[in-house]
């Protein structure tokens, strides 16, 4: 008999670690499985039985909850008021469509054989009988954009790679993901760590590069440990190294920590970081693609789009992405509820879905029960959107079109005690903090933003007209997205709460 | 004879050297093994990376994750990203720097506890977040920081 408890870090935050050593006590003769999760934040420790009925979630279950789970019979699926039911049947999970996270939460991460089982290596064994310009017409045709933030078509990214003239090319994953309000690279890396390195030798098959690096943040620990010992197996198996599954490709991987800087999720300073320099933004161009790593044609894609490879290059593949999503998003998007959420976690679901279905009826609102008030869309470069445009699709066009971004796809609820002038000051504080001084209007303006909004917050509302100027110049002046973007949060919460900017009247004496 | 501070980093970096752009892995070494990076280390690195003192001095300046002294017996890291703050990690972390009686970044006289920010750890369903030195934390509150510290003292 079979238990599964999560081993994703969430999971371990909150208990899951204790739950497992409990059931390994109480339960000698039962497999203990540390699973990926599936996702249902709320409900972690989201333990899970086999039963001759199916798999049987409890949640969200502590330590101190597995005698009584064991009283009420729940290694046969018995009732208890922690009972979830089949997960698959939660409303959360029936109404997404799974195709990235289709095995997250239900195989252990480090069978290869189950993620084989679960229609893992479809993509790669079809890729070992076609040539470069064949597999990135089909990525071409499935329509994938850049899933960190930036929208680019990854189709045109590879063809780039694959015409530049190089005596080595490199595959680098971006796993830097720092986004508040994002989680889903962590999931994957965790949950299915195999879909990553498939996603990334395929890349690599496709443009001829023998070489690839995961730069994954350190403040990762669960996900630094378990892509390395995926790539452990995958090397043993023969996924990894000299002959890719007995092919005449070579891939190499090696996984490379980060070391606390923000913007080494831009995709050049990741590139200086892992030479060994400071993360610093390069100019462009020249584009990585053309001059990247060590100066070599380099692939830097983000987690969720390398994961969203194989599935796209199995038998029929590009045109299933295809067809889901709508106007020029086509696909999924893991969409990550986060903050204060009553139902937070991963929602994996076709473009096109609206902000207000996704935070009201999927999310629930907020967990303190208070009214909706604001909502970051994008991480902490992403634009503050009211309830009043809870209309807006899921698309990146249809963001933009609203001065707002979908970037990876995180969405943090705020409730009605949001103050949204300290919301636009941290902003930029953080941008102060994190900038990496290489470019003017970002490492300054940063600077004098936090100024600027101490002022107003004092009361000196004249000065909202130097703030929009410095905004302007942090957009369209700074080198890369964390100076250009920094207005978003700012002038979007400037725009739609300007309340909150206005004199504040001293406390009445009650 | 006991070995020198150099001879020892020597040592400890000796495994990270041929890799293509070693200076990550090399740093992050050394302050695996002290638990920071000794001033001692940046001239032993800059030598054997065949950079400037000044430019490994630059390195480990610019990433937050380096230190130049050694931290507390724990390091309580706390989320501050939004995610967290919009489920009352400022309030979260007011309540723990007044029981330490301590700042971001500061240590407690008697060298306990280091109280550190940082900025997203992929938690931010499950927020607030934080860090107790290897161990991850989430849904936190006051009484259950209550309980993390009076461990960690």
């Amino acid at each position: 008999m079979r238990i599964f408890v999560p081993g994703d870090a969430l999971a371990a935050s909150v208990g899951a670690d204790e739950v497992a050593a409990a059931l390994r006590l109480a339960c000698p003769d039962a497999t203990i499985v540390r699973n990926g999760s599936r996702g249902l934040a709320w409900l972690e420790p989201l333990v899970e039985v086999e039963t001759p009925e199916g798999r049987i979630g409890y949640g969200p279950v502590a330590a101190g909850d597995v005698p009584g789970l064991l009283a009420a019979g729940f290694l046969e699926g018995g009732a208890h008021p922690r009972r979830v039911g089949p997960p698959e049947e939660h409303p959360f999970l029936a109404r997404q469509t799974r195709v990235t996270f289709a095995r997250c939460g239900i195989t252990d991460p480090l069978s290869l054989a189950e993620y084989a089982s679960l229609g893992g290596l479809a993509g790669l064994r079809r890729v070992l009988t076609m040539d470069g310009p064949a597999i990135i017409q089909d990525l071409a045709e499935s329509g994938l954009r850049g899933r960190g933030g930036a929208g680019f078509p990854t189709g045109i990214k590879w063809r780039t790679v694959l015409q530049a003239p190089a005596h080595q090319k490199y595959i680098v994953c971006n796993a830097d993901e720092g986004d508040s309000g994002t989680f889903a690279d962590r999931m994957v890396m965790e949950g299915d760590p195999f879909l990553l390195i498939e996603g990334m030798v395929i890349a690599g098959i496709a443009v001829g590069a023998t070489r690839g690096y995961v730069y994954l943040r350190s403040e990762y620990p669960h996900a630094i440990a378990v892509v390395n010992q995926a790539a452990a197996i995958a090397r043993r198996e023969g996924l990894l190294g000299s002959s890719v599954l007995g092919s005449a490709h070579a891939f190499e991987l090696e996984i490379r920590v980060g070391a606390g800087a923000y913007v080494c999720g831009e995709e050049t300073s990741l590139l200086d970081s892992l030479e060994g320099k400071r993360g610093q933004v390069r100019a462009k161009p020249p584009l990585p693609a053309v001059a990247g790593l060590f100066g070599c044609p380099t692939v830097v894609n983000n987690v969720l789009s390398l994961a969203a490879v194989p599935d796209i290059l199995r038998p029929g593949g590009a045109a299933a992405y295809q067809a889901l999503g709508i106007g020029r998003s086509r696909g999924t998007m893991p969409v990550q509820l986060a903050g204060n959420v009553a139902r937070g976690g991963l929602f994996e679901v076709p473009f096109g879905m609206t902000l207000g279905e996704l935070v009201m009826d999927i999310g629930g609102g907020t967990a303190t029960g208070r009214p909706v008030r604001a909502v970051q869309v994008g991480g902490p470069l992403g634009a503050y959107f009211p309830p009043a445009l809870f209309d807006t699709p899921f698309d990146y066009e249809a963001f933009t079109a609203r001065d707002g971004l979908i970037g990876h796809g995180g969405v943090t609820v705020f409730d009605d005690t949001v103050d949204m002038a300290r919301m636009a000051r941290f902003a930029m504080e953080f941008c102060a903090t994190e900038s990496c001084g290489k470019c003017t209007p970002c490492r300054i303006g940063s600077t004098r933003g936090v100024e600027v909004l101490d002022q107003i917050i004092a009361g000196d509302t004249g000065r909202l007209g130097l703030l929009e100027e410095l905004c302007d110049t942090m957009k369209f002046g700074s080198l890369c997205a964390l100076g250009g973007f920094t207005p978003y949060p700012v002038m979007s919460a400037v725009r739609h709460f300007p309340e909150d900017f206005r004199p504040r009247l001293p406390m009445a004496a009650e | 004879m006991p070995q020198t501070i150099a001879g020892r980093i020597e040592e400890i970096i000796a495994p990270y050297l041929s890799l293509e752009g070693p200076a990550m892995p090399t740093l992050h070494a050394v302050q695996a093994a002290y638990g920071f990076v000794p001033d001692a280390a940046v001239p032993v690195v800059a030598l054997a990376l065949n950079l400037s003192r000044a430019e490994v001095h630059g390195l480990v300046s610019f990433y937050h994750d380096f230190r130049r002294e050694p931290a507390g017996r724990t390091v309580l890291r706390l989320c501050r990203a939004e995610a967290c703050q919009a489920r009352g990690a400022e309030r979260v972390a007011a309540h723990a720097a007044a029981a330490l009686g301590v700042g971001w970044h500061e240590t407690t006289p008697d060298g306990a506890i280091t109280l550190e920010p940082v900025f997203c750890l992929g938690l931010c369903a499950a927020a607030p977040c934080g860090t107790v030195n290897e161990r991850t934390v989430a849904r936190l509150d006051e009484a259950r920081l209550d309980a993390i510290l009076e461990a960690a003292r």
